[in-house]
């Protein structure tokens, strides 16, 4: 009834082009925006921020960065984990370095530092493919993480070999470090995962996400009509690392504050964010954020649900988390190799028609 | 002769085991590629869950006692018996038939003729799922399995290569023992894989499903055979392991560590899986004694597999003794 293109009429091209071409839809985003920006940071708090709001915008950029290299280009990488810590080590290098410019370029520039990495390990993309490029991805993960261990220089020769953020401002209020407000942290992250979530969308919704898909599909068909594999393939880690180190960034100035690397970009966190693109929706920008959502949420109801109300011990509920989050993956390949994206899709055809689906 | 190079001598034997041992791992990743096209990212985890029920057979474990100790208030730990080596290898051998059973009908069976890469995914799910489930069912705490390998060093090689070099070699037992058991498996199932009727079958099914289905050979039955051969090299590869370091979480990492050997061997070749193993196993110690000890702060053994497997590859896509990849549009 409310949610179609009838009446809506388009007249200039700007407008047959635009992100939402349904009215419905349109609203529908400025206000998630609305919310997000202006009555969400109001009622937060401290909790909330730690345990939902700041993973979930973090591991979304991550998941929308593997998802253009996954989803849309369709090279499958295991080192999301080991480009993180880039993107961390690196924003920690610029802060500690050069603390009179603004903690802002310095997440930034640390992104521009993974993607350039990125595409160094996504070298070897243009020889092999499929599943031997995922297992070659996971020597990035594991020579990062070791370098990372190994060189002082990464950690500035702390004795505990840790890295922690040093206190940063923008506009006289403190984003890093112990005195972060909960609203100052989620609002700074909240910028860049919109930012990301807009540019990704429309990359690939242009030419270089078109080229993207062509590769995903059939490289050797999209060579043919006249897809260049090298420059797609590394644009594709260039952009896709951008995104991740971003979110690294992010992960340990904003969210950790100190990290130690192997336990915080292990190859668990490669998998993590692999399961988030798998269930949200391979190729798709929504579902990065539903799959991310899914399982940023998914331990913080199955801890309140088990622990707190059935009163399990922690180690039992963790177990149960792997085995649930094991089986749902199995379930979503089988059921709805889509993801949750799929599913909307599929809701948004159904409000399509309502209320006369004939 | 300088010490350095017997010292060299010691870690190329040491390599050389430790080869063995990753090869008994690629193996049971080669046999499911080989017959399904399935790449089992779930291996380790089921070596783990292997020796995991292993250990709790042997010790009369209650299965989830901790969780039932949990919902009902009760303090059950054991039955009280112990079970000799021998039947527990072979009800741990029926708990993974079980299981491959499982694993096809409920998994596998739904996913014929998807892409590879999602069948690996599938894998890594599983993976996660029966390494949730492995430690609810037994518990994750480090547990020490004795099966009556013999452990320690050979005093036999010591004492002769004290005699040559005037410096005993370190061989541990276990390596050895691991060495004889490994080249015996792998000689069994080439021997399956060529003479016998299921072993025929088996390859048939590698080469082409539907007409393999066609002469009236039962995929199925093919599959739960071929997951359960790899249960049964996951069983091995766990005893081993267990033995040697504990069974443990990290003991589903050797899948992490049979990767680069089975890029380095090609993903369908049995011999390649051996060589690869041994190639890899000398390479890192090697690698890690010569230039990452002394130069590289040492522990370069976490990717010195990956990076050289890595680098092979852009020269030879498909492993050393892959089949060759032929793509038509």
């Amino acid at each position: 009834m409310f949610y179609r293109e009838a009446g809506d009429f388009k007249t200039s091209y700007v407008d047959d082009s635009q992100t939402f071409p349904i009215k419905f839809d349109r609203y529908r985003y400025y206000v998630v925006l609305l919310i997000a920006f202006a009555i969400v940071p109001f009622v937060i708090n401290d909790y909330w921020v730690n345990a939902v709001f700041l993973p979930f915008l973090i591991y979304s950029i991550a998941a929308i960065g593997l998802n253009i290299l996954v989803g849309y280009c369709g090279q499958v990488s295991l080192g999301t984990g080991g480009f993180m810590a880039v993107g961390a080590y690196a924003v920690y290098k610029l802060m500690t370095g050069f603390p009179e410019v603004s903690i802002f370029f310095h997440v930034i520039a640390a992104g521009g530092i993974t993607a350039i990495v990125c595409v160094l390990f996504g070298l070897p993309s243009l020889r092999i493919k499929g599943f031997y490029l995922a297992v070659a991805t996971l020597a990035a993960q594991f020579f990062l993480v070791w370098l990372f261990n190994r060189v002082p220089w990464f950690y500035n020769y702390s004795a505990s070999g840790q890295i922690s953020a040093p206190e940063r401002e923008i506009f006289g209020v403190a984003v890093t470090g112990a005195e972060t407000l909960p609203w100052a942290a989620y609002l700074f992250c909240l910028v860049f995962c919109a930012a990301s979530a807009i540019l990704a969308r429309n990359l690939t919704r242009g030419m270089a996400g078109r080229k993207w898909m062509a590769i995903r599909d059939m490289d050797i068909a999209a060579e043919i009509i006249g897809v260049d594999p090298l420059r797609a393939k590394l644009s594709a880690f260039a952009i896709s690392g951008f995104f991740v180190g971003l979110s690294g960034a992010l992960f340990f100035a904003v969210y950790l504050g100190a990290v130690e690397v192997g336990e915080a970009f292990g190859i668990n966190k490669s998998f993590l964010v692999l399961f988030m693109v798998i269930i949200g929706g391979l190729g798709s920008i929504f579902g990065s954020f539903a799959g991310a959502a899914f399982l940023v949420l998914l331990p913080v109801l199955l801890k309140n649900v088990l622990v707190g109300t059935l009163g399990w011990p922690t180690d039992l509920a963790a177990h149960l988390e792997f085995m649930i989050v094991g089986g749902l993956i199995v379930v979503f390949l089988i059921a709805e190799p889509h993801g949750l994206a799929q599913l909307w899709r599929v809701a948004k055809e159904k409000l399509r028609l309502w209320p006369f689906p004939h | 002769m300088p010490e350095q190079f017997i010292w060299g001598i010691e870690v190329f034997l040491n390599g050389l085991m430790a080869g063995v041992l990753y090869a008994l791992v690629a193996l049971g990743f080669v046999l499911i590629y080989k017959a399904s096209g399935i790449f089992n990212y779930a291996q380790g985890v089921m070596a783990l869950f292997a020796a995991l029920t292993l250990v709790g057979i042997m010790e009369g474990q209650v299965p989830f006692s901790h969780l039932i100790n949990a919902t009902f208030g009760t303090e059950i730990h054991h039955f009280g018996w112990h079970v000799p080596a021998f039947a527990a290898i072979l009800l741990t051998m029926v708990v993974m038939i079980a299981l491959a059973w499982v694993v096809n009908t409920l998994i596998f069976k739904h996913l014929v003729n998807q892409e590879p890469i999602i069948l690996f995914m599938a894998t890594i799910g599983l993976a996660y799922f029966l390494e949730g489930f492995g430690d609810m069912m037994w518990g994750s705490d480090i547990k020490t399995l004795n099966v009556g390998l013999p452990q320690g060093i050979n005093p036999v090689i010591d004492e002769v290569t004290y005699n040559i070099f005037d410096y005993g070699f370190f061989i541990d037992n276990l390596d050895i023992v691991a060495t004889v058991i490994a080249a015996a498996l792998v000689f069994t199932l080439i021997v399956f894989a060529q003479y016998t009727k299921q072993g025929r079958a088996m390859r048939a099914v590698a080469d082409d499903h539907q007409a393999a289905l066609s002469v009236g050979i039962s995929l199925n039955f093919i599959w739960v055979m071929v997951w359960s051969l790899a249960g049964f090299v996951a069983l091995v590869a766990g005893i081993m392991w267990g033995t040697k370091s504990g069974v443990q979480f990290s003991l589903s990492l050797i899948a992490l560590k049979a990767l680069p050997v089975l890029m380095l061997g090609g993903f369908t070749s049995i011999p390649g899986a051996i060589v690869g193993g041994l190639l890899i196993g000398v390479g890192e110690k090697l690698f890690e004694f010569a230039i990452g000890a002394p130069y590289l702060g040492g522990a370069t053994e976490i990717w010195f597999a990956y990076v050289l497997a890595l680098i092979f590859l852009v020269f030879r896509p498909q492993g050393l003794f892959g089949e060759k990849i032929i793509e038509r549009v």
